[in-house]
Order: C-alpha cells, then structure tokens, then sequence
C-alpha cells in the first residue's frame, strides 16, 4: 500500500515538475515570439542613458523642463539581438531537457523529430500572433551552426576504421551520390516532360541542379540518429563518413549546375572542367586544412606555460580552416576533418589533461546546440516559407530518393565486395541504404536559389523529403535494426592486452609481407609510421615526449586514468578495474623464501597505520589557491608521472596489508567521496570561466580604450568648436 | 623438362587441396620461394635473414622463429626445423587467409581458433602450453625495442599490467597465496576476444576470391 502511493505520488510530481517546465516553456516563446516583431521594440525605448555625455550643451538649456531622474528604464533596442539570440538557445535547450526528462518518450521517438516538432510548433504559435516566424538563414547555418559539428565529428574521428574502410567510403560517397543526382535530375525531366502534370516549365538543368541538392546524405541527421542506434562500428563509419566526404560532390555539382542553369547550355569542355574542378576542391579542402593542422600542432607546441588558451588555438585554427576554405568554394567540410585529423595526435601530446577535457566538452556542448537548433529552426522554417505544393513533383521526389538510394548501395556493394575482405552483408547493405537521411544542408542549399517560381516548388519537395526521411526512416530504424538482428557496438574498454596485441599484430603483418615480398597496405602503412616518428614527430611535439612509443603513451593514459578514477573514489579498497582480488603478488614468481611471517599488530596499530596510508593519498590533492588569470596551479597528475606510479604502488601496498589485518576498512567513504567528486567537477568549471573570463577582460580593455579615445576625440572637436563660438 | 612440369603441377594440385590456395596463388608463391631461397629447394633461417625490409621490423626474430616451428604445421609435433621446404612455407603462409562471405560461423571459430594458436606459438617460446610472465615481459620488451631507449623498466612494468589483467578477467578470485602460473590457450582466446582476429590477422593478397595482386620482386 505504502508503495503504491509513493510511486503515484513520485509520478504526479514528475507531472506536476512537466507541466511546470512546460509552462515556463509556453512563457518563453511568448516572449520570444514577442522579441521577433519590430512594434514593441519601437515603442518602449526611451531616453538612453549613455546620451548623456553626448549633448553636455543640453543640460545647460533645460531650465524650466527639468526631468526627474529615471530610477527604471526601459532600454530594449540596445540588448535586442543577444537577447533574442540567447533565448532562442535557451528554448531549444529547454526543449532538449524537457524531452529526456519524460520517461519512455525518447526511446520511441529520436530526438531529431522531437526538435523539428517543437520547431513547428514555435513557428505555427509565431505565425498565429501574426509576426512573421525567422527562417533558417543560409549563412547563419554555413558559418556558424554547421562548422561545430562538422569539427566535433572530424576531431574525434575513429582514424582505424576511418583509413581501414577509406575506399568504401569513397565509392559511396563520389560515385554514389553521382549517380543519385543524375538519376534524380534524369528521371524528374522525364517525368516532368509528360503531359498533365504542369511541370513543362522545369528543365533539365534545374531537374539536375535540384537532384545534386536533394542527393547527398547529410551528416547532422546522421549524426543526431546514429547516435541513438548504437550500430557496430563498421556501418556506423560507412554512413558517417560517406555524409562528411560527399561535400565535395555537392559543392562542385552544386555550383556546376547552378552556373550552367544561368547560361542555358552546356558543351564538352564544361563537363570536363567539372570533373577538374571535382578534384580541386576535394584535394584542395584537404590540403587547406592540413596546413592549418599542421599549424596548430606546432603552435601547440609552445603552450606549456600558457595552458588556459590552449583550447582556444585548436578550436580557432579549425575554424579558421573552415572559413579560408569557404573563400575559395572549396570544400569545407572537408579542410575540417582533415585539420581536426591532422592536429589530433600531435596536439593531445602536447596539451594538458585540463585541456583536453575542455577541448572535448567545448565541442560536444557547441556540436549539441547547434544541432539543436538545426532542427528547430528547419521545423520553424517550415511554417514560415512560401510553399508551392505539386502533388506529382514531391511524391515523385520522396520515391526517387529512396528507390536510387537503395539501387545505388546495392549496385555499388556488389562492385565493392569484390575488393573487399570483409564483406557487407545484405542486412548490413540495407541498413546502409536506410540510414541515408537528408537535412538541413539539402534546405540551406536550397534556399540559396535564386529563381522565385521553381524555388518554391523545389523548397516543399526537399522539406518534405527532409521530413520524410528523419521521421519516418529516423523511428523505424531503431526496431528494423533490432529486428534485423544487426551487430551493435561493443561496449568494452580497450584493454592493454589488445593493445598490446594490435601492434604486434601490426608489425607480424607487415613482416610477413615482407617476406612474401608483396607491398601491400601494411607495408605503406609501416613507412607511413616510421616516416611520422623518425621526422614529424619531432617538429611537432614537445620535449621528450617526441619519443614516447605508442604503447608507452598508451599505458600512462590507462595509468592516469586509473589513478584518478582511484582518487575520486577516496579509498583505497575501491579499485574499479579489478573487481577481482587478484593483485601483483599473485602473478610475481615465487622467488622470496615461502613462509615469511608478518608480525601480528595489534587493533589499534592497525587503525593508525591504515588512517596514515589513506591521509597520504589525499594530502596529494591540491586545491587551487590563489587566482590568477595566466595560469593554473600545477597539477600534481600531469607534470610527475612518477608520482602516480608510487601513489598507486602505495595502493598496492595497502591491500597487501588488507590481506593480513583482520580489521575490515571502515566505511569512512562517503564524506570524502561527495567531497572529492564536487572538487573534481569544479575544476572543469574553473578552468572553462578562467577561459571566458581571460578573453572578456582582453575584449573588454581593448573595446573600452578605443571608445575613450573616440569620445575624448569627440568632445576635443566640441570644445574647439565652441571654443570657436565664444 | 616436360616430366618434371608436370610432376610440379601435380604437386600443386595436391597442395591446392592441403592448403586452400589457388594454383595461381601457389604459383607465384613459388616464384617467391625460389627467390628466397637462391633456386634451392629449402630456406633456412639465414635466407629470411636477409631480407632487407625486415631489418627495421622489431620482431623479426619471433616472425623468423615462427616459421621454422613445428607447431605451426598442423600436424601436432614440436620443436622446430633447420630448414623447411615449399609446403611448410605454404603451410605458415595459410594462417594469413581471410574469411569469404561463404565461411559459415563454425568455420570462422575455426579460423579464429587456429590464428590466436599462431600467435600463442609466437609467445611461448619454451613450448610448455603456457605464456609466463617472463616470456610475456619478453615480447613487450621486443614489441619495444626498435622505438628508442626506453629502458627494460616500462617493459616490465607494462608486462605486468597486462598479465594482472589476464589474471584478474579469467581468475577472478584469487587467495592472496595463490600463483597464476601463466596464460594459457583457454585465457589467451579469452582477453583477445574483442580483435575479431579471424577479419584483421590477414594479408590482402592470399585472398582466393578478391582480384590477386602479384607479389615478387
């Protein structure tokens, strides 16, 4: 009975919590709805203050209007476009929280329809007020919401599988999404060619220019849907990488058609010049963002007094990549990866812990909103765009997309296999033939069109297959996997065995095609190595950690990690990796002499000893002190390996002991646990507002001398002149 | 010149249905072979020696070694040759094929089973059925010999890591006067579970079905 009603009454208070958020929600995008139409904004401001220094001649003239001192004013205009901006963030992460605190509601529907749904729903609420709802502007979306997901992907690449799969990838990504623009565009002009269906007006260039946009797998609904699946590394790495590295294809196909579509004809030469500009935008993004990787890596380089900016050089050369890239129409997308890439092993040989646990949550938490509000603002543009409904021209799309997909992926894997060792199977091909989404790249391509009657028309077709595409194959994907039986991801940690066994198995392969004299992949992968170790190495990582084997580098991470996983947990008897009592004294051969005896200790010795052993693992735990904005306290973990090392063979030590003394450790551990994990969690913080405040305070002191030099300036010129007056 | 063709043929028949190569396959092979070993019809240790590009390689001598042991040969003996012929050759060289799409799963346990026994070989040098901690601190030492001076200290100490880690998945629970004696076969299959050896313990070109690339020279 007691528990009936606890439950009941924990789940009305779930419900009562929902309705709450939900309130404050509505609350929200009313005012958000409300910030977005000019009239209040005209309305409401008054007098500001900072006028005042503008007209000092003003006062001396106000003798008989002599105002009061506003106490409270109300000064929207000055704040209006940070304010927006902020709240519509915070809508869209509001939303995010909302969903995952309603239980069952997320592992039914992805959050990707999720976020589009709330999108229209804002957008219908906007249009009812009568105000005009924003649309997903294409260079907010290319220069400032797509690049932190592109940079969150390529930074944490999985480089194994990556190059293991890379002609795969490549096939699909190039000549797959060929063959769906031109399959596309091919069949849309035949079929816009017949009789009845009042498309005559469409030709065939437009046809292919809407079948290179419509064609390309995007890698955010990728991304937001594979997330959720957890599918075996393999396909997860065909489908992402196939999004990321058919950038190129669109881009030149894209501006290809796009140019054609003015001119009206197209010959030979251009066509051939195509496929030349084909290569020069993939080459040339990659290469553009390998020089700023490179860069970044060197720069990382010097950075060992200076920590707090560390992050910021890898984040700034990446988009600095990104946008040089895009000045030369080449393929951003891909100068990303291929810096992210590039500077990642060298960079996180060089940064701090600090820092690349910064760099990693920086990008998670932007990659996060902005894909958020991806989402919202395509289901908001939705309700707000011209629609040009034709019922033939959409569903036509919606089935020609998934029909050259699947067609496409088929007829490519039967190619592949025959190259492949490890051969896709028909479950895997269908899954990787499903798991095409298109997003939000398709629509910001889209809207960039320039011609009025057909854009329309073009617009509700690729929302509709946007649509189409992340609700529809975004639900169902989850259950066909299930149903298909698919491998799923392995959950495991990478032990040092496998380690260990990877390189051996590494340098086997490559003797043994030594052996058989064959050059092969291991051979160039092998060189690849000795050439990075032998010359790059050096150039790019600091100090004596140039030199530092890969398995070496490897175990100290474990080491690290274990150690501090060891001290967050506050007491020795907690080692969470072994859960086993195995310890070193029962793999170590047997040399002492058997039958040593321990002295018995008495009760009391015993708690001061095991009090003395636990004090000194924690005195080692320094807090941070003193402020200041250049540079962290150092920290004890990173600059004194050796110090882990005995700290954990002090560990061993005293389970060791444990063994023999007979008084169990008391469950002291809870104090410190709380304690512990709050100051560790603290850290982070500290460090990301060092950051924030660090770069304020530099803005803050530049902007603010430049605008005392301009008013002082300023008021010189007025004094002169009335100076000149008088 | 025309009997002994076609007793060379028949040979390669026979070896075509031991090892589950390809004729062409087991032709260049051959060449190959030939090559190594000065148009003799045995290699010994010194013939694989000389191979420049293994120089660099800093487990030659367990790859070396590998060949000439008795255990690699699927027949169940042990020790090792001085010198070995064509079908043992061929013999270590079938470890190193890939599974098709037609290898059923019994098949590929199989496969996966006969590598990791490749590769437990390679360890226990002593051939007792067990990798101690000594052998095991060896291949880490080997494993870390061409990347600088590292020193025997890290090798050791990431030995015993790892062997810990062997101990503490396969024996969980272990009295404190209790020896792990060494890794053997049952524990060794066991922590490699997760590489999927049968797919990466490979070399592209003894793939009977992909297109085969020459390999000589």
């Amino acid at each position: 009975m007691a528990e009936l009603l606890g439950s009941s009454s924990v789940r009305s208070g779930r419900a009562s919590f929902c309705l709450r958020v939900v309130g404050f929600v509505l609350l929200l995008v009313f005012a958000a709805a409300a910030s977005a139409s000019r009239d209040i904004s005209n309305g409401t401001s008054k007098e500001p203050n900072p006028a005042r220094e503008e007209d000092p001649h003003h006062r001396s003239n106000t003798t008989h209007h002599k105002k009061a001192f506003p106490v409270l004013s109300f000064n929207y205009e000055h704040v209006r476009t940070p304010f927006e901006i902020s709240l519509w963030i915070l809508l869209a992460l509001l939303m995010k929280l909302g969903f995952h605190i309603i239980p069952r509601l997320s592992h039914v529907v992805p959050e990707s329809c999720l976020l589009i749904f709330v999108g229209l729903l804002v957008g219908g609420i906007i249009k009812a007020i009568g105000e005009k709802p924003p649309i997903l502007d294409s260079t907010l979306f290319f220069l400032y919401l797509l690049p932190p997901i592109i940079l969150d992907a390529g930074y944490f690449l999985p480089i194994r599988p990556f190059t293991e799969n890379l002609g795969t990838i490549l096939v699909f990504a190039v000549v797959g999404t060929l063959w769906n623009a031109f399959f596309i565009g091919g069949m849309m002009y035949a079929v816009c060619q017949i009789e009845g269906t009042g498309l005559g007006g469409v030709d065939l260039l437009s046809c292919l220019l809407f079948g290179a946009i419509i064609s390309a797998v995007d890698p955010v609904a990728v991304l937001a849907m594979f997330e959720e699946i957890h599918i075996n590394e393999l396909l997860h790495i065909l489908v992402f990488g196939e999004s990321l590295l058919n950038d190129a294809v669109t881009v030149v196909l894209y501006h290809l058609f796009e140019e054609f579509a003015h001119i009206g004809t197209v010959t030979v030469a251009d066509a051939f010049l195509g496929v030349v500009c084909f290569f020069v935008v993939s080459l040339g993004g990659i290469l553009v963002g390998a020089i700023y990787g490179i860069l970044g890596a060197f720069t990382s380089r010097f950075t060992s007094h200076t920590r707090v900016i560390e992050p910021l050089f890898v984040f700034l050369y990446s988009y600095m990549a990104y946008l040089s890239a895009e000045v030369f129409h080449l393929s951003g997308i891909m100068s990303l990866i291929a810096c992210g890439v590039m500077m990642r092993p060298y960079v996180e040989a060089n940064i701090s812990h600090k820092s690349y646990t910064t760099i990693k949550y920086f990008l998670k938490m932007w990659s996060s909103v902005s894909e958020t509000l991806i989402f919202i603002f395509l289901g908001v543009s939705t309700v707000a765009g011209p629609h040009s409904w034709n019922w033939t021209f959409v569903v036509l799309t919606v089935i020609l997309c998934f029909v050259s997909r699947m067609l496409g992926v088929v007829g490519l894997t039967y190619i592949i296999n025959k190259f492949r060792i490890v051969k896709l199977t028909k479950k895997e091909q269908f899954i990787v033939a499903y798991g095409g989404l298109r997003g939000a790249i398709a629509f910001s391509l889209g809207f960039l069109l320039t011609n009025d009657k057909m854009k329309d028309m073009f617009l509700t077709a690729i929302i509709t297959v946007i649509f189409f595409t992340v609700f529809v194959q975004g639900m169902t994907i989850k259950p066909l996997v299930d149903l298909l039986a698919v491998k799923k991801k392995k959950e495991s940690k990478r032990s040092i065995n496998e380690e260990i066994h990877t390189q051996f198995l590494d340098h086997l392969l490559t003797g043994i095609e030594d052996v058989c004299g064959h050059y092969g992949h291991h051979h160039w992968k092998d060189k690849l190595n000795r050439f990075n170790k032998a010359y790059v190495k050096k150039w790019l990582i600091a100090g004596e950690r140039s030199t530092e084997p890969q398995l070496i580098s490897f175990y100290n991470k474990l080491e690290m990690k274990q150690a501090i996983m060891l001290v967050e947990s506050g007491s020795a008897a907690k080692l969470p990796s072994t859960l086993s009592s195995v310890s070193m004294q029962n793999i170590q051969p047997r040399a002492q002499p058997r039958g040593r005896i321990i002295p018995r200790i008495s009760k009391g010795r015993e708690e001061e000893i095991r009090k003395l052993l636990r004090a000194n693992l924690q005195k080692t735990r320094q807090r941070l002190r003193s402020y200041s904005r250049h540079d962290l306290m150092i920290d004890p973990f990173e600059d004194n390996m050796s110090e882990v090392r005995f700290r954990k063979q002090r560990v061993e030590m005293e389970r060791r002991m444990s063994h023999y003394l007979t008084v169990p450790a008391n469950r002291q551990e809870a104090p410190p646990v709380r304690k512990v994990r709050f100051e560790s969690g603290s850290v982070k913080v500290t460090v990301l507002l060092n950051l924030c405040r660090c770069l304020s305070i530099q803005m803050y002191n530049i902007l603010f001398s430049c605008h005392v030099s301009s008013v002082l300036t300023s008021e010189a010129q007025a004094d002169f002149l009335r100076g000149k007056k008088c | 010149m025309g009997a002994s063709q076609t007793h060379s043929e028949h040979k390669f028949q026979d070896l075509v249905d031991k090892t589950g190569f390809s004729l062409e396959q087991i032709i260049n092979l051959h060449k190959r072979f030939k090559q190594l070993s000065g148009n003799e019809d045995t290699i010994s240790r010194e013939n694989l020696d000389s191979i420049p590009a293994l120089a660099t390689n800093p487990i030659r001598k367990q790859i070396i070694e590998a060949f000439f042991d008795k255990r690699n040969q699927r027949q169940d003996e042990v020790g090792s040759f001085h010198e070995i012929g064509f079908e043992q050759f061929l013999m270590v060289m079938s470890h190193f094929r890939p599974p098709t799409l037609k290898t059923t799963e019994e098949e590929r346990e199989v496969m996966r089973r006969e590598k990791l026994r490749f590769l437990f070989n390679m360890h226990d040098t002593d051939s007792d059925g067990t990798i101690t901690l000594d052998e095991y601190r060896k291949v880490v030492e080997e494993l870390l010999s061409k990347s600088g001076a590292i020193g025997l200290e890290a090798a050791k100490a990431i030995a015993d890591a790892a062997m810990l880690e062997v101990a503490s998945t396969n024996v969980p629970h272990m009295e404190p006067d209790e020896f792990y004696e060494g890794i053997t076969f049952e524990h060794f299959e066991q922590i490699l579970k997760g590489l999927e050896m049968e797919s990466r313990m490979h070399i592209r070109f003894l793939d009977v079905n992909t297109t085969t690339m020459h390999c000589g020279k």
